[in-house]
């Protein structure tokens, strides 16, 4: 059995098109976090790990009402909360949030505020056992912040010196451009499905970004072989060539990755279901950018010298024997 | 050639059962629950799996330092005193935010040669002493090595007395361990543990037993007290709140004025036991004091008959006894203390007081129930992805389906195994990582095989295909597997707990992959070419 035998697309004549495309996304994704940013002073929803606060999850035995628990929640003298519902089939939870309090002490009040009220004051029986809190303080949550926002910078860089090692500047600079799209898209998509960006999430984006990376190598890998091959074939068909020839790899390889974050998300449970969300859109866009983004860059890039009069920047010569 | 290749053949069967062993060692037995136990014994479980709680807590490494510059404060004024050189008063301008930092002010400008060279003499070794404002004061500033020493020494003890508490809990696999690079914090994980309030009492309880000498009260309230001292309080007493009732029987809340320094107190204290007043039926604490603060208790109660001394802990009066006869060293304390007060201070007589106060950064607490319910949905995505990813291998490569499917299976075995050895903890994120190699490795799988194809289309030989295809295709196999190895490197570096589980299991999984997808399938390619018959194909 065989999909992809004897393709011949034009990928870089469709380049306006994927512009198009990334564009509009890209567009779509930085509005909604400007609207985010408005509405609450941060671009992406923010987990508990980032703003800091206190988030309780219980589990009932019966389905939870939301307004009853609310009331509960009132009638206790809870401030500031929020109810989120995660009811599902097996397991009957909710989310509870609260804000950050001044003090480490009003930390501990509201949690166990939060505990007795369910306790005495809604009729829905839960276990000691099936309760998870959260509580991290504001320190904690810059800390991570900036550490998370490191980290991401960091991976992007050593892509970069990798890239630039392996093969050459360009090569380098069009994947982390294309890796950057892919987050930014990613991102986006939090915002405009308002989901919460926590610790996992962050560390979904920095796989993604080293997947993303591994896609574009695999073109770049065989453009690279092409050129040692054939010094005379103009740049724009021997890249479509080389992406037509790894078009079936590519396309598997996402498509069996993804088929595993598709199960995560479907089966993974409430706790990952931000990770496997961010993986899901990270690798559709990961394999579309290696296509859309990084090849036209280096073409148009090879094509920019040329009209500045500048020799064609061919790549390292390797060896074909390992 | 053939016996290379039963060679290989033995040493991938003998990696097999070697991680085998990883992840099972040797079990009960063979049963299903035999072997979730051996299991789930050797693969270390984070807490976002097996339940338990995890804080991180900053130790205010300030407070070690601003005592260490009062005990300086205070010799400073007795080295002055003694040489009769006369100063107005020596403060520290911040004791919050810069405890390091002392204020000599009011000295006779003419004894200011004098002045300075008792501080070089004494005090040039920690602090740099410098003169402010003309010659009539100097500032001392403690120096940034001194400094750094004294809140490296704090962080130590902090952690030792916290273990010590946590141990005193009977907690079974606890983790105590500085966190972060550089920022006095401290981690605690507690699996198990589901009382988290309770915990952080423990851990965190400042309370110091000291007995006072008392100089007023009992006072119904501050400006009471107070005024029995005419309105301004002398530096050398403080006023200090009663708790609850005491056995003077006065009720609500009460205020004394206290002598500030106490005659024993903290380490003076060799044990504190709980116990009951036979009489009243009340809770006792029964302590006995170390020989040299024995000694100083017996002479100041020998001459203090008929005053009253009070018991403070945690900041408030617990006892005030009338001194009847002189007590050497040991006594026993009638109090207000209820049962988890007594059992927090024995507790803590017994361990040892923190060098410093400790504030809770983080604080998550996972019950066991949501535990369990996280592993069997990890374990759920990863049975059904396997089993998605096998099917589609089988499907779409036939025969050399059966290839990457028993080199994604060694694939899972060496990676668990990897766990099983190294004793590293496998979170819920960490699951995720299992999924995604499975993913990503059969990515090689496809790479090679995709190559091999087309070799097979451009007319070579089986065997010339087979090694055409493993030759291309290794170049991109390892780029694309270091640079994901670097991301979770990166990962590792500034995650926390699960998310460094995640990219423990990434990076596993993938050096296995490098192995099984390499060198097992190309065995495997071996063995089913030898059994081939000239001219065959493989089934790709």
């Amino acid at each position: 059995m065989e999909l992809f035998h004897n393709v011949n697309v034009d990928w870089l004549g469709k380049k306006w098109y994927f512009l198009g495309f990334s564009l509009i996304f890209s567009t779509a994704g930085i509005i909604s976090m400007a609207m985010h940013y408005a509405k609450i002073g941060s671009p992406l929803p923010l987990g508990v790990d980032f703003k800091g606060g206190t988030q309780v999850q219980v589990r009932f035995e019966n389905p939870p009402d939301i307004a009853q628990i609310r009331k509960a929640m009132d009638s206790a003298g809870v401030q500031g909360f929020t109810v989120v519902n995660i009811d599902q089939a097996a397991y009957h939870e909710v989310l509870i949030s609260l804000p950050e309090a001044s003090s480490e002490a009003a930390n501990d009040q509201g949690r166990q505020q939060v505990v007795t009220a369910l306790r005495e004051h809604y009729n829905n029986p839960f276990n000691d056992n099936g309760v998870k809190v959260d509580t991290v303080g504001a320190t904690v949550g810059h800390q991570l912040e900036r550490q998370a926002a490191l980290a991401t910078l960091y991976s992007l860089l050593g892509m970069l010196v990798y890239l630039w090692f392996r093969f050459q500047l360009i090569y380098g600079v069009a994947a982390v451009v294309a890796c950057f799209h892919d987050t930014l898209i990613t991102v986006g998509a939090f915002a405009l499905a308002d989901r919460e960006i926590s610790l996992t999430v962050i560390a979904a984006i920095l796989t993604l970004v080293g997947y993303s990376m591994n896609d574009t190598i695999v073109v770049f890998d065989r453009i690279r072989e092409n050129l040692r091959l054939s010094r005379r074939e103009p740049l724009p068909d021997l890249v479509n060539r080389s992406i037509n020839q790894t078009l079936s790899r590519t396309v598997l390889t996402s498509g069996l990755t993804f088929l595993t974050v598709l199960s995560l998300f479907v089966f993974g449970g409430q706790v990952l279901r931000g990770f496997s969300f961010a993986l899901v859109i990270g690798i559709l866009i990961g394999t579309y950018s290696s296509i859309a983004v990084a090849s036209p860059m280096l073409v148009a890039y090879q094509e920019w010298r040329a009209r500045s009069g500048k020799a064609a920047v061919l790549p390292a010569a390797r060896r074909s024997k390992v | 050639m053939k016996k290379n290749l039963n060679k290989k053949i033995a040493a991938i069967i003998a990696v097999l059962l070697i991680f085998i062993y990883g992840i099972f060692r040797i079990p009960s037995g063979l049963s299903g629950t035999a072997l979730k136990n051996a299991v789930t014994q050797n693969i270390h479980l984070g807490l976002d799996l097996q339940g338990g709680v995890h804080l991180i807590l900053r130790v205010m490494v300030q407070e070690a330092v601003g005592d260490e510059t009062d005990a300086a404060v205070a010799r400073i004024q007795q080295d002055l005193q003694t040489a009769h050189l006369t100063f107005s008063q020596i403060v520290k301008p911040d004791p919050k935010n810069k405890p390091e930092f002392i204020q000599i002010e009011g000295t006779n400008p003419t004894q200011s040669g004098s002045v300075r060279s008792i501080l070089d003499d004494k005090f040039s070794n920690e602090y740099d002493v410098a003169s402010a404002g003309g010659e009539s004061s100097f500032t001392l500033t403690m120096k940034p090595g001194v400094e750094k020493a004294i809140e490296d020494k704090t962080d130590q003890q902090a952690i030792e007395t916290i273990r010590d508490r946590v141990d005193s809990l009977g907690v079974r696999e606890p983790e105590i361990a500085p966190y972060g690079l550089g920022a006095n914090q401290i981690l605690v994980e507690l699996p198990g543990i589901s009382d988290v309030d309770r915990v952080k009492a423990i851990i965190k309880s400042q309370a110091r037993l000291e007995i006072h000498p008392v100089i007023g009260g009992p006072f119904p309230d501050e400006q009471a007290a107070l005024s029995s001292v005419g309105g301004n309080l002398p530096p050398e007493d403080e006023v200090v709140q009663g708790s609850g009732t005491m056995a003077a029987g006065s009720e609500g809340s009460s205020y004394y004025v206290l002598q500030r320094v106490p005659i024993v107190a903290g380490s003076d204290f060799r044990s504190a036991e709980p116990g009951t007043d036979t009489n009243t039926n009340q809770r006792t604490v029964h302590f006995t004091l170390t020989n040299e603060a024995g000694d100083r208790f017996y002479d100041y109660t020998s001459k203090n008959i008929n005053h009253s001394m009070a018991v403070v802990m945690g900041g408030q009066v617990k006892e005030v006894a009338n001194i009847e006869s002189a007590i050497r060293d040991s006594g026993e304390i009638r109090g207000s203390f209820s049962e988890d007060e007594v059992e927090i201070l024995s507790k803590l007589l017994r361990t040892g007081a923190l060098p410093a106060s400790l504030e809770y950064l983080e604080d998550r607490t996972v019950g066991a129930s949501l535990g369990a319910d996280s592993i069997r949905e990890g374990v759920t995505a990863a049975i059904v992805g396997v089993l998605l990813v096998m099917v589609f291998m089988l499907v779409y490569y036939k025969g050399s389906g059966i290839n990457a499917d028993l080199a994604l299976f060694l694939n899972l075995v060496i990676l668990l195994g990897f766990m099983g050895f190294s004793g590293a903890t496998l979170t819920l994120p960490g699951i995720a990582g299992v999924i995604l190699t499975i993913g990503m490795g059969v990515d090689s799988n496809v790479l090679i095989f995709e190559r091999i194809r087309e070799e097979i289309r451009a007319g070579k030989a089986a065997s010339v295909a087979v090694e055409q295809g493993f030759a291309h295709a290794w170049t991109t196999i390892f780029d694309t597997h270091v640079t994901t190895i670097v991301s979770a490197g990166i990962l590792f570096l500034f995650g926390t707990g699960p998310v460094k589980g995640f990219a423990v299991t990434l990076t596993f999984g993938l050096a296995a992959n490098l192995f099984t997808a390499v060198y097992v399938s190309r065995v495997i390619f071996e063995a089913h070419l030898n059994k081939m018959k000239p001219g065959q194909m493989v089934s790709i």
